[in-house]
């Protein structure tokens, strides 16, 4: 690193003074070099570490909101004579419900009706009408509703739609301003849970938007997927580990196997789109589709995950059952497996973990519909909750964005629930040889 | 119909396996001889028999019926007809038969149709009974054949494992199949395309506009198909993601390998791998939310024109998505470098931060490299972020702060809500698809030669 061009004499070596300028000026130019060094990897750590805070930090602050609700109670009468029993249905509960919000504020104008009863949800009267089909004996009873406020207001009393914000560029007028300070005097404005973010389907409303759907679509497109790919995948596992003869047939599989872990998703969408709805001719948006999809997917990494398990149980186990006179079958399915089976069940619910939080394949095959009611079953058409989330963050209301969030931080606990699972597994029943 | 079958099956398969396994026992204390196999075997190979060939017989049936329905429907209509529509007519026409079918009539539908939905009630009703009463008759026929082999002789425990080897071997030609199904689908599928957009141009072509027309008359709605654009786009934003990545990543890799201690690595590794297990379309919201606004507000100080969905915004945020793949890739390759090297360098004096720049990273390189390819294919192949955070229109720009196009978003946007093989717009997805196939395999085989070929051996 000195400079050694100078022609050395061999029995007389230069001496470094290592106390001079030169060699002091040096060693400060190296140590900068290593303090510098450090400190760029100190950065670069804490840049992402501070990364992924503000990425949470900002869900948080956006989602918390969505996880309550604005709501007025207010007493509406049912009279009787205006409700067919037979035909609960086409009752007039629009002008029902109307007029007991009305009656929570005495005095309203003709004309200031509009802009009032623009107040609460558009769909107050449905809710209405649900409540009182599962339960008749409503009927002729003046009881409490509580109806979810429509989302200007419920951002306005959130904070999110600021008051001295000039009217025309908010979109709660004064006049709505008034009569909701007029009805939080009269405690009539509450902010409890929001039940219907995890009980309502998707809506146009989002005040009435939940994720019921997009919960229950993930539920069926996993189970699907992990129908599929755990059997599957532990058999090519085996099969290529214990059975397959060396070659260049193997070889080719193994090739293959470690090739789609890398293709991209929206390509797998593509397959799904061209084979499973083109030549199969299965339904659109349907979780047997979304689940088929995914499961090819996870293959990859269950057969790479079951297949390190295999080969880390001990050769004693396997000789041992040999031994004792269990074909080679037995040997693996009644003692190589089970041994193996924590490790195989801990990578099966990561590589899970990562099928439910992927939208691009299920985008493609038509898993983003506007569907308002939960599927029934795999057959049926749904949404899942990328997809979910997907659809919410390009809606224009501003409840929607708090939603986004929310459903967010709602995939994010589904996520955290399952490797903690996953980290459980490993801890408790992993064996270490 | 289906349901049921499954359910008769499973019943009958359970049945079988009791009446095997009670036959086995009789057997075996009748001849008072050795049985080859445990009366188990016996059961599991009859009631391997019972379900195995029904259980494919229904799934296949499953799988076709739709199709061929589809067909049987349409040849009832006139052929000439029927030859003149489209690939959406006959969908339109199909569907709105299988509506009136189901009963649900908006509006006052054709006779030829009515007779259709008839015809269609009917089939549908036919194909389930001879679905079922086949599936029936081939569970019962596997089942009296391998209930009549039970014997003291016959091998069932070989009988039972050779089933296995079969399943297995099957379940292990899945990702052969799956490979076909991708690469075929893509070519059939490009194919078509390249039929009516000749290759060169969308290879060479600068123009990407894939507006088709809605009639026949239209005039302004050919579209063009030159994937230049979107082929720079995807460039640009990738090189934004690796340009934040790759630096990023490889510091904080040499950090947590060289300088911090076990506390520290065992706290900050988990996090980063936090970040690896976020979901894309998270991501993709962040950068709409969060990363997009305040860009435009930089950009604002700095009097510099920031579009809404720049590249910029996009490709940082994709990069904070690929820190830790960067980061636990160099990780593996500096600690895969023998102790030895470490010391080596150490002990003639060598100061920390010396050892990794002039041994370390040379000869952790080819592993770093390789992991550089297979974030960049990653970047490539990226869907959710680009598609809800980058531009939808193609455009001849390697500003970052303008707004570009990827592949993926192409495809996402091209194919949303549209099914229909048989217009140029939904072919070009596929065949943007099979580039995008192509390239990422390339980066991959790239990355692996890599590491194989010039990855010393210590």
């Amino acid at each position: 690193m000195a400079a050694t061009d100078a022609p050395r004499v061999p029995d007389q070596p230069r001496r470094v003074d290592w106390q001079s300028r030169a060699m002091l000026s040096r060693r400060r130019r190296r140590y900068a070099a290593e303090w510098r060094l450090k400190t760029y990897g100190l950065c670069a750590i804490v840049l992402a570490i501070g990364l992924l805070a503000v990425l949470v930090g900002s869900l948080m602050a956006t989602g918390y909101k969505a996880f309550t609700q604005s709501m007025v109670t207010v007493e509406i009468s049912l009279d009787p004579a205006r409700i067919d029993r037979n035909d609960v249905f086409n009752a007039n509960w629009r002008a029902m419900v109307r007029e007991g919000l009305a009656a929570a504020m005495p005095g309203l104008a003709k004309s200031e009706e509009r802009d009032y009863f623009a107040m609460f949800t558009a769909s107050a009267h449905f809710l209405v009408r649900d409540r009182v089909v599962a339960r008749p004996d409503l009927i002729g009873q003046t009881a409490e509703y509580t109806l979810p406020l429509s989302d200007p207001l419920d951002q306005f009393n959130k904070g999110e739609i600021r008051r001295d914000t000039p009217p025309e560029q908010r979109r709660v007028n004064d006049r709505q301003i008034a009569w909701f300070d007029a009805l939080v005097e009269k405690g009539l404005i509450t902010r409890p849970f929001n039940t219907g973010l995890f009980v309502n389907a998707d809506s146009r409303f989002p005040e009435l938007a939940g994720l019921a759907g997009a919960i229950s679509g993930s539920f069926w497109t996993l189970l699907v997927c992990f129908l599929i790919s755990f059997p599957t995948g532990i058999a090519a596992a085996i099969y290529l580990e214990e059975f397959a003869p060396r070659g260049k047939a193997t070889d080719f599989i193994e090739v293959n196997i470690n090739n789609l872990a890398a293709v991209p998703s929206v390509v797998f969408g593509l397959l799904a789109l061209a084979v499973f709805l083109g030549v199969f001719g299965l339904p659109r948006s349907a979780p047997l589709v979304g689940g088929m999809t995914l499961a090819l997917m996870t293959l990859p990494t269950i057969i790479i995950v079951t297949r390190n398990a295999l080969k880390s149980v001990p050769a004693s186990i396997r000789e041992a059952a040999l031994g004792i006179g269990a074909s080679k079958h037995e040997a693996i399915l009644h003692h190589i497996l089970p041994l193996a089976m924590p490790t195989i069940l801990t990578g099966t619910i990561i590589g899970l973990a990562q099928a439910l939080g992927e939208a691009a394949p299920l985008l493609l095959i038509g898993m983003n519909a506007f569907i308002t009611s939960p599927p029934a079953g795999i057959m049926d058409p749904a949404t899942a909750l990328p997809t979910q989330i997907f659809i919410w963050a390009d809606s224009p209301e501003r409840g929607f964005m708090a939603r986004t969030s929310a459903a967010i931080l709602v995939l994010l606990g589904f996520l955290i629930v399952m490797n903690a699972i996953a980290i459980f597994l490993r801890q408790r029943f992993e064996r270490r040889w | 119909m289906a349901g049921s079958a499954f359910l008769v099956i499973a019943v009958l398969t359970f049945a079988g396996y009791l009446l095997g396994r009670i036959r086995a026992a009789a057997v075996r204390s009748r001849d008072q001889a050795a049985m080859h196999s445990l009366p188990s075997y016996h059961a599991k190979n009859v009631a391997i028999w019972t379900a195995v060939p029904s259980f494919l017989l229904v799934i296949v049936w499953l799988l076709l019926q739709n199709t061929v329905i589809d067909r049987l429907l349409l040849s009832s209509f006139d052929p000439q007809a029927v030859a003149a529509m489209s690939g959406a007519e006959k969908n339109l026409l199909v569907s709105e038969i299988r509506q009136v079918a189901e009963g649900r009539i908006f509006q006052e539908p054709s006779l030829a149709v009515r007779a259709a939905a008839e015809a269609l009630r009917g089939w549908r009703a036919t194909a389930a009974w001879a679905l079922f009463s086949s599936a029936l008759g081939v569970t019962l026929a596997g089942f009296a054949f391998s209930y009549s082999r039970i014997a003291t002789r016959f091998r069932a425990r070989q009988s039972v494992e050779r089933s296995m080897n079969i399943f297995m071997i099957v379940c292990s030609l899945v990702a052969i199949l799956t490979t076909l199904g991708i690469v075929s689908s893509l070519l059939y599928e490009a194919g078509q395309f390249f039929a009516r957009v000749p290759v060169h141009e969308f290879l060479f072509g600068l123009r990407w506009e894939p507006q088709i027309a809605l009639r026949a008359d239209q005039v302004a709605g050919l579209g063009a198909f030159g994937a230049v654009p979107v082929f720079l786009g995807t460039l640009v934003i990738a090189a934004i993601a690796m340009g934040f990545a790759v630096p990023v990543g490889l510091m904080s890799a040499i950090y947590l390998t060289e300088f911090a201690d076990a506390r520290v690595r065992s706290l900050v590794k988990p996090l980063l791998e936090i970040l690896a297990g976020i979901p894309t379309v998270v991501y993709g919201f962040f950068a709409v939310i969060i990363v997009a606004p305040s860009m435009r507000t930089a950009g604002d100080l700095l009097d510099l024109v920031v579009s809404p969905n720049s590249a910029l915004a996009a490709g940082i945020v994709m990069g904070i998505m690929l820190i830790p793949f960067v980061s636990s890739l160099t990780d593996d390759a500096l600690t895969a470098v023998p102790r030895s090297m470490r010391d080596g360098s150490l002990a003639v004096g060598a100061t920390q931060g010396e050892t990794i720049r002039k041994v370390l990273l040379p000869a952790a390189l080819p592993g770093i490299m390789g992991g550089i390819l297979l974030a960049l294919s990653r970047a490539v192949g990226e869907t959710m972020i680009v598609v809800m955070a980058a531009g939808l229109i193609a455009s001849l720009n390697v500003n970052p702060l303008a707004s570009v196009t990827t592949v993926t978003v192409q495809i996402v946007t091209l194919l949303i809500g549209d099914s229909e093989f048989d217009n140029p717009k939904t072919l070009a997805a596929f065949a943007l698809g099979l580039m995008l196939f192509v390239i990422t395999l390339m980066l991959n085989i790239a990355a692996l030669t890599i590491v194989r070929r010039y990855r010393e051996k210590y």
